[in-house]
């Protein structure tokens, strides 16, 4: 713990994204995995950055399981959330549980 | 951390007829209906000692499921003797209970309240029981415990945003670590996995046990949609939280990324080390309510599979332990922890305050784990928390893909 504490958090090596432990700024100097990248917007405790660029349909991984897929390309750094990310298995699983595939949504 | 490190090597464990090991050398005092456990707890209570504890089931009915918990705890490795406390017309099986203790080699006495003159002479009667007991449990050979020969359970109470981003993973490291070295780690929750259930049938060793663990996870949905909280809302977006599988994940975090060996049901004791999933949530139709009416229904259910000691992560702040096996309590929120520091073992809010890395609070868990089992009293064990509940329910028992390493264990 000799380097200045990161406010991000890896959670499993194979992660594609890092996880806010303490509030960022926008235009906050940020390291990841030893890239200076400069914060793009305020983001809070508990949402995540991306730790490269990620491309639309690529698998996002926390815990090192994939939780979900991008809808639009992100780069190193920037929030990934709702409104650029999908969940893989609400769709498949709503027809599931719902009995048939009409109408699932 | 290497699996190889042995820590202090002071685990022991006190060395019981089946072979197993048990980390403490309670007796317990076991009411059988709810109209014996005023006298049992008096027994309990008057006898003032940390290792005398009280469990039992309240219901006059029968119940396969509560006499196969009962006799499984009766006979759990940290058990050195037990007392049976029955009013006399309940249902609850007795002399199978007695067969069963006795048979495995512990000291076991029935009092039998209408049959033997009533409160005051039971608890007079009960309490010379417990120092009998006591004599023949401390006679107990107690032997030098490995780190493979641990049977580890998690549960997580409280939850809150903190808990899936310090506490969970971080008993997963620990997990990760035990399981490496042999040790046998359950998790369960099964309700709260709705999401990762291909994540977690990818891990396990057969697609047999993968497509077991799917249904199971989707038995539980339906389950709790039933009770009536089948509020799996998609996109969390609390806290940061995207996806429906991602919220799964930080509960399912608390089981590591080890293999899953196998899916058990409450008091299957697992066949060899590894990651078992259990399945809490009662086959069949609902008929008994909710599949656990809190915490500690689940502690005492990973309790009868074997669990020497319970890993919990909380994140707005339990103060639980149980009878018979130490609870380690993670507490997941620094500002939580600030307020009830005195009711924590480990301070993974120490993550969250860039303090301390995963690895390093799993480092401090498993070092709490190996001193609970060379006798060191846990946080809540010291304050005297024995908490028990168990209720009614119904399983049929797993299939065999369920299990695919029986057999070849030792």
């Amino acid at each position: 713990m000799s380097t200045p504490i990161s406010p991000l958090i890896l959670l499993h090596p194979d992660d594609t994204v890092l996880v806010v432990r303490a509030a960022i700024r926008a235009g906050d100097a940020l390291d990841i995995d030893g890239n200076p990248v400069i914060a793009a917007q305020d983001v809070t405790v508990g949402h995540k950055l991306a730790r490269r660029s990620l491309a639309a349909g690529d698998k996002v991984l926390k815990y090192g399981a994939p939780i979900g897929s991008m809808t639009a390309d992100v780069a190193m750094g920037g929030h990934v959330h709702m409104h650029n990310m999908k969940s893989d298995y609400i769709a498949s699983h709503t027809r599931q549980v719902v009995g048939g595939g009409e109408g699932g949504h | 951390m290497g699996s190889d490190e042995m820590g202090t090597g002071e685990m022991r464990g006190f060395l019981r007829s089946d072979g197993r090991k048990g980390i403490r050398n309670v007796v317990v005092v076991a009411y059988l209906v709810e109209c014996a456990h005023h006298v049992a707890r008096r027994i309990v209570t008057l006898s003032d000692d940390m290792d005398v504890h009280l469990i039992g089931f309240p219901g006059c009915y029968p119940n396969t499921y509560a006499f196969d918990i009962m006799t499984k705890l009766c006979t759990h490795p940290n058990v050195g003797g037990v007392l049976l406390l029955s009013l006399g017309c309940e249902s609850f099986n007795r002399e199978a209970l007695r067969q069963a203790v006795a048979a495995s080699g512990r000291p076991v006495e029935t009092l039998v309240i209408q049959q033997a003159g009533g409160t005051r002479a039971t608890i007079e009667a009960g309490r010379d029981a417990v120092t009998r007991l006591k004599a023949i449990a401390d006679q107990t050979p107690v032997v030098p415990m490995a780190r493979h020969e641990l049977v580890v359970g998690t549960i997580c109470g409280g939850s809150d945003g903190t808990s899936g981003i310090s506490a969970n993973p971080a008993v997963g490291r620990c997990f990760d670590w035990l399981v490496e070295a042999g040790a046998t780690c359950i998790f369960e929750e099964t309700g709260e996995l709705v999401g990762c259930e291909r994540i977690m049938s990818d891990r396990a060793v057969t697609p047999e046990l993968g497509a077991e663990i799917e249904a199971c996870v989707q038995k539980a949905e339906r389950y709790y949609t039933i009770m009536g909280f089948g509020s799996f809302a998609p996109g969390n977006a609390e806290g940061g939280l995207t996806t429906q599988e991602e919220k799964s994940m930080g509960a399912y975090s608390k089981s590591g990324s080890s293999p899953i060996s196998g899916l058990i049901k409450p008091g299957d004791i697992p066949p060899s080390g590894g990651l078992y999933l259990m399945d809490v949530v009662p086959d069949g139709e609902p008929r008994f309510g909710f599949p656990n009416i809190s915490d500690n229904a689940e502690i005492v259910e990973l309790i009868a599979s074997g669990s020497h000691v319970i890993l919990f992560t909380t994140g707005r702040g339990s103060v639980v332990g149980s009878a018979i096996s130490p609870v380690i309590k993670v507490c997941a929120n620094p500002e939580t922890y600030a307020r009830l520091s005195d009711d924590m073992d480990v301070n993974a809010g120490r993550i969250l305050e860039g303090k301390a890395t995963l690895d390093e609070v799993g480092a401090e868990i498993l070092t709490r784990v190996e001193a609970a089992a060379s006798g060191e009293r846990t946080v809540s064990e010291a304050l005297g928390h024995q908490e028990f509940i168990l209720t009614y329910k119904s399983f049929e028992p797993v299939g065999p893909a369920c299990l695919p390493t029986r057999g070849r264990a030792a």
